[in-house]
């Protein structure tokens, strides 16, 4: 993908507010297949499936909030997507390349890659400023991105943050540093953006300004997967999969695209 | 992520504990520093014994007279007690027989009191010939040396060496004065310049001073003193007889010292029954002290080996707590796409900015070691003279010397030791799982 279409895509997030009913379509080709995959380990003895025979499928521009009990297996499905995990069994093809096999070093760069991780933590490094925080994962890019800085600079308009450059994540508000987070997440151009409970440490208001954010990001054309246990929160995706016992217990559509 | 940014970074995260990170630099500062002052002391101690050992002459060969051990196979007779060392015979010998011998210095010491009214020191009463003060580089600082004159006429003069001339004649002039040698007199016709000790050799432990010697001419001494010396030892009496102390053939070129010293050495070993004579080469004194030089300074480095040993241990104890404490950070960069690899280098990278601080900052202060000597040297000279004046000659004018290479070699070595001792913590902040890395509170 060129630079130049990345670029827009971040200004139509930054100009489009958060028109509610009208959806952009989710596209039909398919960013992101789960085939088929187990995930099991030992556990004092035990044999636990975390995963269970699951076979999803994630379209571009789709939002899905993954829901489910502690225990249902939904970070481990995080963890599998996000490349940080491997499955016992079956296939996850992302970016059409099957990563269920890749070494360490192969999947560290489908990270750098194709994903952006938002965690429920933030998860900024502290001695870093602002703009250095949201540069961390170009520093990982193999080739280098050009432009990296005015992308920086770009995306910390587009979450707000102009004005707070270089401050460090301490002198920050908890929702201003999610969107420190939601910048990093941005700043690699990725295929899916992760979401690991990205209100779980946010009041009320804050929460709803950053599920604001994660819309507008998504009616730009952003394909998020988010899991969550709370419902008003996973009411703003465009699909809630709700695991059980390690498998997809039901899929519903909470507001269909316009077509 | 080019180098200056690596540095940067490694810079930012160490600054979170600026004191943790600031005693591990002083580890390595402390050893880099050790590594140049001891280096630059040893130099400036090898420097002077060179000097030193250059002064007795490279072209020379010193031959001298040493009382052998065992006494029982000595010409011993009670009347005429013992006789040993160098002729006057071999004198000639050494001049007519071996043809690169250019010139030859005979000289024959003794110590005895000197006296001027009431004033006395021990001195070293020297017989000798106009040419030994160009050969042991002793100018005159005032008056004229012995000549060939005072050596024909067996004249009653002397010249005295700037500190006997000091103790003897502290306000008045000595020039024309008379000095008195148990009971002859001699006029003072000269005064030698200050001069720094000599390189022990053969038979003196001590490095030579030659700043309580009385000369007076050879032909004089040997009138006036003569060859047997009572000698008191033990409480018993004893009468020696040796014709001269010394006899410093010089020879043209460096080329011919060794063969010449064989020559020399066969030649004696012909007309003496027993050993009683030393001959030293001071060009071999000079490869001995290279020697020397070149195993003190393994010794050195081996020293300052085990200072920066110990710094990379409180090198590596900060960089496995540091790994320890930023756990989390280590599992975002995973996540965001930082392979092993590149987590290794960003550690080492943190490590070598630690070692590297302490390096330079060891090299900064290693730059002081002159100034600093100096100042110490100053405070102890004006705060504590009587500690000064105790002090050997060696350490009151040791000057050190700053050596290029200890400087670049203490500072790779920092370098080196910070790496090898960042190996491990990088490493074990790599194999983190990134899944339990992000867990990690």
């Amino acid at each position: 993908m060129s630079d130049t279409t990345r670029d827009s895509q971040i200004d139509a997030a930054a100009v489009t507010p958060a028109v509610r009913g009208t959806l952009p379509p989710v596209g039909d080709d398919v960013v992101a297949s789960v085939v088929r995959v187990s995930k099991a380990y030992r556990l004092g003895g035990h044999l636990v499936r975390a995963l269970d025979d699951v076979s999803i499928d994630f379209h571009r521009g789709d939002f899905v909030a993954i829901m489910g009990s502690s225990g249902s297996g939904k970070s481990t499905l995080l963890n599998l997507l996000g490349c940080l995990d491997r499955p016992t069994t079956g296939r996850y093809i992302l970016a059409g390349q099957d990563v269920a096999r890749m070494d360490d070093q192969t999947l560290s760069r489908v990270r750098g890659r194709y994903l952006g991780f938002i965690f429920q933590s933030y998860n900024l490094i502290q001695q870093l400023s602002v703009v250095e925080n949201i540069a961390v994962p170009l520093a990982y890019q193999r080739p280098p991105l050009p432009g990296g800085h005015d992308r920086c600079l770009r995306l910390a308009e587009l979450v707000g943050l102009s004005g707070r450059l270089g401050h460090r994540p301490t002198e920050l508000s908890g929702g201003q540093q999610q969107r420190v987070a939601i910048a990093r997440a941005l700043v690699n151009n990725p295929q899916v953006i992760l979401a690991d409970e990205p209100t779980g440490n946010l009041d009320t208001a804050t929460s709803h300004e950053i599920m604001d954010l994660l819309d507008a990001l998504n009616r730009a054309g952003r394909t998020i997967v988010m899991v969550t246990h709370e419902d008003d929160i996973a009411a703003r995706a465009r699909r809630v999969v709700r695991l059980r016992d390690g498998r997809i217990e039901r899929v519903s559509e909470n507001r269909p695209a316009a077509s | 992520m080019d180098v200056l940014q690596q540095i940067r970074l490694g810079f930012r995260s160490l600054m979170l504990h600026k004191l943790r990170s600031g005693l591990a630099v002083l580890g390595i500062l402390i050893g880099v520093t050790a590594v140049i002052w001891l280096v630059a002391m040893g130099e400036g101690v090898s420097f002077q014994a060179q000097q030193q050992i250059k002064d007795l002459g490279a072209t020379s060969i010193i031959i001298r007279s040493i009382k052998p051990a065992d006494e029982s196979t000595l010409d011993t007779n009670s009347r005429m007690g013992i006789s040993y060392g160098l002729l006057r015979d071999d004198y000639d010998r050494l001049l007519s027989n071996v043809p690169t011998i250019s010139r030859a210095v005979p000289m024959r010491e003794i110590s005895r009191e000197v006296r001027h009214r009431d004033r006395a020191i021990d001195g070293q009463l020297i017989g000798c010939t106009p040419d030994y003060f160009a050969l042991n580089r002793l100018p005159i600082a005032r008056g004229r040396p012995l000549t060939e004159v005072d050596l024909r006429t067996y004249a009653n003069v002397t010249v005295l060496a700037h500190e006997a001339a000091g103790t003897l004649f502290p306000i008045a002039d000595p020039l024309g004065r008379a000095v008195q040698v148990g009971q002859e007199f001699y006029v003072v016709v000269g005064v030698a310049a200050p001069r720094t000790a000599a390189a022990a050799i053969g038979g003196s432990l001590g490095a030579r001073q030659y700043d309580r010697d009385v000369y007076i001419p050879l032909s004089t001494f040997r009138t006036r003193i003569g060859d047997r010396v009572f000698t008191v030892r033990a409480g018993s009496t004893q009468l020696e007889t040796v014709e001269l102390s010394q006899i410093t053939a010089v020879v043209d070129s460096m080329s011919d010292v060794d063969e010449t010293a064989n020559v020399v050495k066969s030649l004696l070993a012909r007309y003496h029954k027993q050993v009683d004579y030393a001959v030293v080469v001071p060009k071999e004194l000079l490869e001995q002290a290279e020697t020397m030089r070149a195993m003190f300074n393994v010794l050195l480095v081996l020293i300052a080996g085990i200072s920066l040993l110990v710094g990379g241990i409180g090198i590596m104890n900060i960089m496995l707590a540091t790994v320890t404490e930023r756990t989390r950070e280590i599992g975002i960069r995973r996540a965001l796409g930082a392979t092993r690899t590149e987590i290794v280098q960003q550690f080492l990278w943190e490590t070598v900015v630690l070692s590297g601080t302490g390096g330079l900052l060891g090299v900064l202060f290693g730059f002081l070691c002159g100034p600093t000597i100096t100042a110490v040297r100053a405070a102890v000279a004006g705060g504590l003279p009587d500690v000064w004046a105790a002090l050997p000659a060696n350490i009151r004018n040791l000057e050190p010397r700053l050596a290029p290479w200890s400087v670049i070699a203490a500072f790779g070595i920092s370098v080196g030791v910070g790496i090898l001792f960042g190996i491990y913590p990088a490493r074990r902040a790599a194999s983190m799982d990134p899944i339990e890395a992000l867990r990690h509170e």
